[in-house]
């Protein structure tokens, strides 16, 4: 059993802290002493345009209806909540409920944002969009914007990950993108992020940056947030009126944090609900080989903002290891850093062995394949379940009183080929089994 | 405090240094630790020795968003070599005690946020740095830094770009000190065949809300673009072309490149900008 988490301080303490006012729509550029623009100036002008583009186009009747539109008629919104009553078992006998995210067009939450933001580059006259990706899912999700709006995408990517993710390489160029392999640096999300920021300077006139996180330089996480807090909203009222009351706890994972951002930001105001978001843990704490950002870095600088950050002694950022390539990131969004620091959602590790145990027990008891991502937050639930379970039988409740909203951020069949390496369910002479072998010694 | 810590500035008077003998100064840019800490200060040496007024160490970073191919190269090469960043201190004190040239830091934020912006301001001082140039810090964010570099009479070098409105570009101007670093063109740095005509209406725009002294940066690798700078800028600033001469022909290559680049310093007229 995990000891019991550092924040969520007890009701009392949030609701003292509510008093002074809203922890929703919190505008930027400041989360706490978070946040900011720690950016090359050839680019403030560019981040300005945007700020105001967003300012104005949330404000516009006509913006929130194409949003809406788009998110109903494009995406599938809203996405279901079910409840997973077999999976429920195995986490105390709490009752836990999926928010479905993996059920969007894309197979993740990640399309409420491209969307959003392709549909800001049209405002803003750009004609072209980069993002940066790591196994692919964002690519994917701006490849896909990008084609039904009629912009042309360039997508940065590492060059290892290419190689691994060749499948996802094909889905991005069959939706008409181009994708860069990148070779500078450590070759990974962070260097592919660093090539897309180089891109944007040289073609900031045509160009927007369509960041695939909560994170970067104002206003880019206060404005993802705005495009994924339709997921919290929606899980809010659904379990109102599915149950007609309020999750005790919603679980998250974080890797830049915008799925997590998206649906904590329903339940922030909440006093009574707890919030949990789960880093990836890698191979464990004590190797060194994670990215839990929030529970061992260090405040520092990077990608424009002042957050959480894998560094060492000189600032120099550390590569993070995980089986998810999507938590795969040695830093974190600057609205998480502050909401760790207040003390209102607590922040734990979940090891890819704990992950992927719940990423098998999810499919096996609910015929639901989800995105290792997601498996973190499903880990993170079954703790937290389990927790919850133990304080009510201290005080003579009962665990099945107690509701848990998991935010499923990704469907898994992208994920299909590690799952099946991890669980050696491959012939060894099998074509796949040879690129997983690859993979392993990446 | 900031009119008093301008009659002190290192930078400032290197560049005024030049103009008064009728030239635009030269800027030299090395990365520390490239490759290795001993070469940085011989070719340090070698830059001021040629004709360089100024020489500006890059402190190895592992996310350099500025940096093009060239230079990424020669600063992962240093990280990998462990190069580790109180070590900019030892190139500095190596460079500052053995010539005249102002030698200044460039370096990414955060290796100062983690070491503490105070304390490297005052170990750079103890080196006898003049100051730093911040490619990706704006005077937005800077409060801390403004109070270390007055505390202990750092310069404090920010950028300007083509795309910076005029209010940037004054709070940019005001904010700074020593020298102002004009961005030549939306882009990274890397050697370019020609400096874009945007460089020249950059430092018009920097010299209009009252930047004294201008400098200009990125693309330029010869001594026929130094000579067209020189003609309307206070500097010219050579990065890549440097690092590219140290990776291919080392310190002795530094050294001609340094005294061929210095050819087209004077300007042509002879006159200075402000005779012009």
């Amino acid at each position: 059993m995990a000891d019991a988490p550092s924040g969520n301080a007890d009701n009392k303490a949030v609701e003292a802290f509510l008093q002074g006012g809203s922890l929703k729509h919190a505008p930027g550029p400041y989360f706490g002493s978070f946040g900011g623009r720690w950016m090359p100036e050839s680019l403030i002008a560019a981040v300005d345009e945007l700020e105001e583009t967003f300012d104005k186009a949330k404000d516009d009747p006509e913006f929130r209806a194409q949003v809406a539109d788009l998110n109903k008629n494009y995406s599938g919104r809203p996405s279901l909540l079910t409840e997973a009553k077999r999976f429920s078992t195995h986490a105390g006998g709490v009752r836990i409920f999926l928010k479905r995210e993996d059920l969007n067009h894309t197979g993740s939450h990640k399309i409420n944002n491209v969307l959003g933001q392709a549909l800001l580059a049209k405002r803003m006259g750009k004609t072209r969009v980069i993002a940066e990706t790591g196994a692919g899912q964002h690519g994917v999700a701006s490849a896909t914007a990008a084609a039904l709006m009629g912009l042309e995408c360039v997508v940065y990517m590492g060059a290892e990950d290419c190689r691994r993710q060749a499948l996802n390489v094909a889905r991005m160029e069959l939706l008409g993108a181009t994708v860069i392999p990148v070779t500078s640096g450590s070759q990974t999300l962070k260097d592919a992020i660093n090539d897309a920021l180089r891109d944007w300077v040289a073609n900031v006139d045509n160009t927007h940056y369509l960041l695939g996180t909560a994170a970067g330089a104002h206003p880019f996480p206060a404005m993802v947030r705005y495009f994924h807090e339709v997921i919290g909203e929606e899980a809010r009222a659904q379990i109102l009126d599915q149950e007609g009351r309020l999750p005790d706890a919603v679980c998250a994972c974080i890797g830049g944090g915008s799925n997590a951002i998206g649906i904590f930001h329903g339940f922030l105001d909440d006093p009574s609900v707890k919030i949990y978001g789960f880093e990836a843990g890698g191979d464990g704490m004590e190797t060194g080989r994670h990215a839990a950002t929030i529970t061992l870095g260090k405040p520092g600088v990077l990608h424009g903002a002042r957050s959480y950050l894998m560094q060492d002694d000189d600032g120099q950022t550390i590569e993070s290891h995980s089986i998810s390539a999507g938590l795969d990131y040695p830093g974190v969004g600057p609205e998480h850093s502050y909401l760790s620091d207040i003390g209102r959602v607590s922040y734990e590790p979940i090891t890819d062995r704990e992950a992927m145990e719940a990423f098998r027990l999810l499919c096996r008891t609910e015929g639901i394949i989800p995105a290792i991502e997601s498996a973190h937050a499903l880990a993170g639930a079954i703790k937290v379940g389990q927790r919850m379970a133990e304080e009510a039988a201290a005080i003579g409740g009962a665990a099945q009183d107690k509701i848990v909203i998991v935010n499923l951020s990704g469907r898994g069949d992208k994920d299909v080929a590690t799952a099946a390496e991890w669980f050696d369910l491959l012939d060894k002479d099998s074509a796949e089994a040879e690129i997983g072998k690859e993979g392993e010694q990446l | 405090m900031a009119s008093k810590a301008q009659t002190i500035s290192r930078s400032a008077a290197a560049i005024d240094k030049a103009r008064a003998e009728g030239r635009a100064a030269l800027i030299g840019y090395l990365p520390a630790g490239y490759p290795s800490v001993e070469e940085t200060i011989a070719a340090g040496i070698a830059l001021a020795e040629n004709g360089a007024d100024l020489i500006e160490i890059g402190i190895p970073y592992s996310d350099p968003v500025m940096d093009g191919q060239v230079i990424q190269a020669a600063t992962t090469e240093a990280l990998a070599k462990g190069f580790s960043v109180r070590q900019v201190f030892d190139v500095v004190a190596g460079i500052t005690s053995k010539t005249d040239a102002a030698v200044l830091v460039m370096t990414y934020w955060n290796p100062v946020v983690r070491m503490g912006v105070d304390e490297f301001s005052r170990r750079l001082s103890e080196a006898g740095g003049a100051g730093l140039i911040t490619p990706d810090l704006i005077p937005d964010e800077a409060a801390e830094w403004m109070e270390a570099s007055d505390k202990y009479g750092l310069d404090r070098v920010f950028l300007v770009a083509p795309s910076s409105t005029t209010e940037r570009m004054q709070r940019t101007v005001d904010a700074s000190r020593g020298f102002v670093y004009a961005v030549s063109i939306m882009g990274v740095t890397g050697a370019r065949t020609s400096v874009s005509t945007a460089a020249k209406d950059v430092v018009a725009a920097a010299h209009a809300v009252g930047a004294e002294r201008v400098c200009v940066g990125l693309g330029v690798c010869n001594a026929g673009q130094v000579r067209e700078i020189a003609a309307y800028a206070e500097g010219v600033i050579v990065g890549t072309a440097l690092v590219a001469a140290i990776r291919d022909g080392g310190v002795e290559a530094v050294a001609a490149l340094t005294k061929d680049l210095s050819t087209g310093l004077t300007r042509e007229t002879g006159l200075t900008r402000e005779e012009a």
